[in-house]
């Protein structure tokens, strides 16, 4: 159901001319006859053919060769690169990360692969610590090209110790770019720049993600094809509220954008992107055109993406609010494994509608008990 | 294994605890108990050899108890001993049948690890545990639970997701809990029980040496379950050294069944002998046939005694295998069909139901109507599991802090914060 009305927001979105936010390197059109691909084989063909244009990239991580990954992302790519460049490691994130951040430093390019962000927890010391404090500490002596990868946040029923969200906790540190795509021409054009780029990059997939489909322009499957790290995307331009979300959020933001304009009410989607850098000159942009800002995010909310948001609109375009800011996060609790309990922990559409309305003073507002 | 080799390098031979015409010996023949560090005894691991399976020798050449192999060669159980380590076998193989069919039909979800085959270690080392010892395991945790004492009505329902699981529907399949049977977890990540279970069997050495609360019967013990990808984590390296360091009342259990989702030991370990690495420690390590539920209990005596009256630690590897995939969602591609018969040969229940039908220690019909307890037993769970209601929506915030407000629980049970007298400084605290 939600791939039937992708594809339709999808044409609805080709079809129609855009402003382009500056330094985006997308055409103002796409034929309709568009071809499409899930995020899967995005991240495989971004990865093949980084690998074959530099010698010095390599993958490692858990079950990445024999198993083709853990969740299919790296299929193929051993049997194409063999054992040395697609590393299979045993179940020693802080031990294969180090390794990975000490290859950086000596001029290699590793993409360091967590079966998801969960397991990063193990390796956080270096990930913090060696490889985003390096090129500071040693005044830009070294520089660690790495890409650490992987699913974050929620999948389906899979318990407190596996959904846990982690761009509040990457992005909060200096040294570090964050990066959070959504559809597949973000996931390719955003792994590029990735493993292209000097710095470390923490890359946050979405499990639910990966197997969904999205048209791709001519452009984006061309092999030298890279997004620019630091802009964000507006995904549906809109005249009443601005609504910023990232990964699995986009897609529901933009469903309850539908949803909204029914109601007369007009919502700009902005797909954040690059969670750090923060792109904030885009959202303040909207902002003082809307007026009004929903922040959407799955992670918990206590010091989260939003809250970031929220402070920086207020910094910078304060007298452009015409209502409070609404921030849509998790439910402040652990993830329950009961199927009920966890719909109620991860924000749905009508969380985003309702609180779009609210921004637009069209309905009461609640406060959700904690 | 070296990434960067393009040759293979022939895995090295597992020996059993005991190979067929060795001199019988005790079980921890690497190391002499009670002795610091010593040289481990080193039985011949040459290269160049294929992968041999150790087979069981309690059960196969031998023909009753009484013979003239030595009695040392296998427990001696009782009859009443074995239909228990027989049923509790029989509860795990079914329970994670009727998993697997209820995954199937959507009433399951997430991820499910189900425990098929390895029972003999689950059984052989719990059974022997009194309900204060503790027991800690990874997400491969239904059967350590079923053993432990948690109603199989209360695992089936916490993996269904209702409110009367044992964690009300909160934990899931790879977090189970029970206070009251001292099951600890269920945890999801590999190598983060182990620091837990060395936390819980300091605890009882704490209790026993600085609170003097002493039991005539020894030490709590606390017993650590983990599987061979676990052991190339730090984490398990890191309490080996604490545990024996501190002579903590603890039992390592390694459950090698040789594959890490899709990754061989081999490919994964630079040196595949795991109870090698306990006296690298000064530990003793011991390497027992994990598919033979009399020899694991064997070891597990030994292993639980010497915890219990204060030696220390003891690492125990079982050679065990599981006979599906590492879940429900793997597709099991990467394991040979000639590993998994070799292993489904030796299916613990079915060795233990022929030493015990050869040794008449119980008739087949006994056995069966065992059997068909344990089905019953199961079905009731389902029916259960399926009858209950899902969590109520107030679920959802509750357990998060065991006192959310910090004032404390006032004398009627309550937290103080929702008495109105003590907000409006009235009450008497």
């Amino acid at each position: 159901m939600l791939g039937v009305v992708r594809r339709k927001l999808g044409f609805g979105l080709l079809s129609a001319t855009r402003v382009l936010p500056a330094g985006s390197v997308l055409p103002k059109k796409y034929s309709t006859a568009a071809k499409e691909i899930t995020v899967r084989e995005a991240l495989n063909t971004a990865l093949d053919e980084e690998m074959s244009a530099d010698p010095k990239v390599f993958l490692m991580g858990e079950e990445v060769g024999e198993y083709q990954g853990a969740y299919k992302i790296s299929k193929g790519l051993l049997e194409k690169y063999g054992p040395d460049r697609v590393l299979d490691t045993p179940i020693t994130e802080a031990g294969f990360t180090g390794i990975g951040v000490g290859a950086a430093y000596y001029g290699l390019r590793p993409v360091v692969e967590f079966m998801t962000f969960n397991f990063s927890m193990q390796a956080i010391d270096h990930i913090i610590n060696s490889a985003a404090k390096s090129n500071y500490m040693s005044a830009g002596q070294i520089s660690v090209p790495i890409v650490f990868r992987g699913p974050n946040g929620a999948a389906a029923g899979v318990g407190a110790q596996h959904s846990q969200c982690y761009a509040a906790w990457y992005a909060h540190v200096p040294g570090l770019k964050v990066l959070s795509p959504y559809s597949s021409e973000d996931a390719r054009g955003l792994l590029k720049a990735a493993i292209r780029d000097p710095d470390p990059v923490v890359f946050l997939e979405n499990e639910l993600l990966y197997g969904e489909s999205f048209p791709v322009s001519a452009e984006v499957l061309d092999s030298s094809f890279c997004l620019p790290i630091g802009k964000a995307k507006i995904e549906r331009e809109g005249k009443h509220v601005t609504v910023t979300a990232f990964s699995k959020m986009v897609g529901y933001a933009l469903q309850a954008a539908e949803i909204l304009s029914k109601e007369g009410i007009s919502a700009e989607v902005i797909n954040l992107r690059s969670i750090r850098p923060l792109d904030r000159a885009t959202i303040n942009a909207s902002v003082r055109k809307t007026n009004r800002l929903v922040t959407v995010e799955e992670g918990f909310p206590q010091h989260g993406v939003g809250a970031e948001i929220c402070m920086s609109v207020m910094e910078e375009s304060f007298e452009y609010l015409d209502a409070p800011v609404e921030r849509i996060a998790g439910a402040d609790v652990p993830m329950p494994y009961a199927a009920n309990l966890e719909r109620m922990a991860v924000p749905q559409v009508d969380d985003i509608v309702r609180a779009a309305k609210r921004a637009c003073y069209r309905s009461v507002s609640m406060a959700a008990a904690a | 294994m070296s990434a960067f080799a393009a040759v293979r390098i022939p895995s090295p031979v597992l020996v059993g605890a005991r190979s067929a015409g060795e001199k019988p010996c005790a079980p921890f023949v690497s190391c002499p108990a009670g002795h610091g560090l010593h040289r481990t005894h080193v039985r011949s691991t040459r290269l160049g050899r294929p992968l041999l399976a150790v087979s069981s020798d309690v059960l196969s050449g031998q023909k009753s108890l009484g013979s003239n192999s030595s009695p040392s060669h296998h427990a001696v159980v009782s009859r009443e001993e074995a239909l228990v380590l027989y049923e509790d076998m029989v509860l795990g193989r079914v329970f994670e049948d009727m998993c697997a069919q209820m995954y199937y039909r959507g009433k399951m979800f997430g991820f499910v690890h189900l425990y098929n085959g390895q029972e003999a270690v689950s059984t052989g080392f719990i059974k022997l545990l009194e309900t204060r010892d503790s027991v800690v395991s990874t997400y491969r945790d239904h059967v350590h639970a079923l053993s432990k004492g948690v109603p199989a009505r209360a695992v089936m329902a916490e993996l269904f997701g209702k409110a009367t699981g044992c964690c009300r529907g909160q934990g899931g399949s790879m977090h189970m809990f029970s206070a009251p049977h001292n099951l600890l977890g269920g945890f999801a990540f590999i190598g983060e029980g182990i620091p837990v279970a060395t936390g819980a069997a300091f605890s009882s050495k704490y209790r026993h040496e600085v609170l003097k609360e002493s039991n005539p019967n020894g030490l709590d013990v606390t017993v650590a379950f983990f599987g061979d990808g676990t052991c190339n984590n730090g984490q398990f390296f890191e309490c080996l050294n604490m545990a024996q360091l501190w002579k903590l009342p603890i039992v390592f259990v390694v459950e090698n069944n040789l594959w890490a989702i899709g990754m061989s030991h081999l490919r994964a370990t630079s040196d595949p002998e795991i109870w090698k690495k306990g006296p690298a420690f000064g530990m003793p390590g011991v390497h027992v046939d994990g598919m033979d539920v009399l020899k694991v209990r064997e070891v597990a005596v030994e292993a639980i005694g010497r915890a219990r009256s204060g030696e220390g630690p003891t690492l125990v590897e079982c050679e065990t295998y599981r006979f599906r995939g590492h879940s429900l969602a793997d597709p099991d591609e990467l394991r040979k069909p000639d590993e998994k018969a070799h292993y489904a040969a030796r299916d613990p229940i079915i060795t233990l139901k022929k030493y015990i039908l050869e040794n008449s220690l119980a008739s087949e019909t006994e056995l069966k109507a065992i059997e068909k307890k344990i089905d019953e037993l199961i079905e009731d769970s389902v029916e259960f599991a399926d009858s209950s209601p899902p969590p109520p929506r107030s679920q959802l915030l509750e357990n998060v802090f065991a006192d959310p407000k910090g004032f404390g629980i006032g004398p009627d049970g309550k937290y103080r914060c929702e008495d109105p007298k003590f907000t409006e400084g009235t009450a008497q605290v």
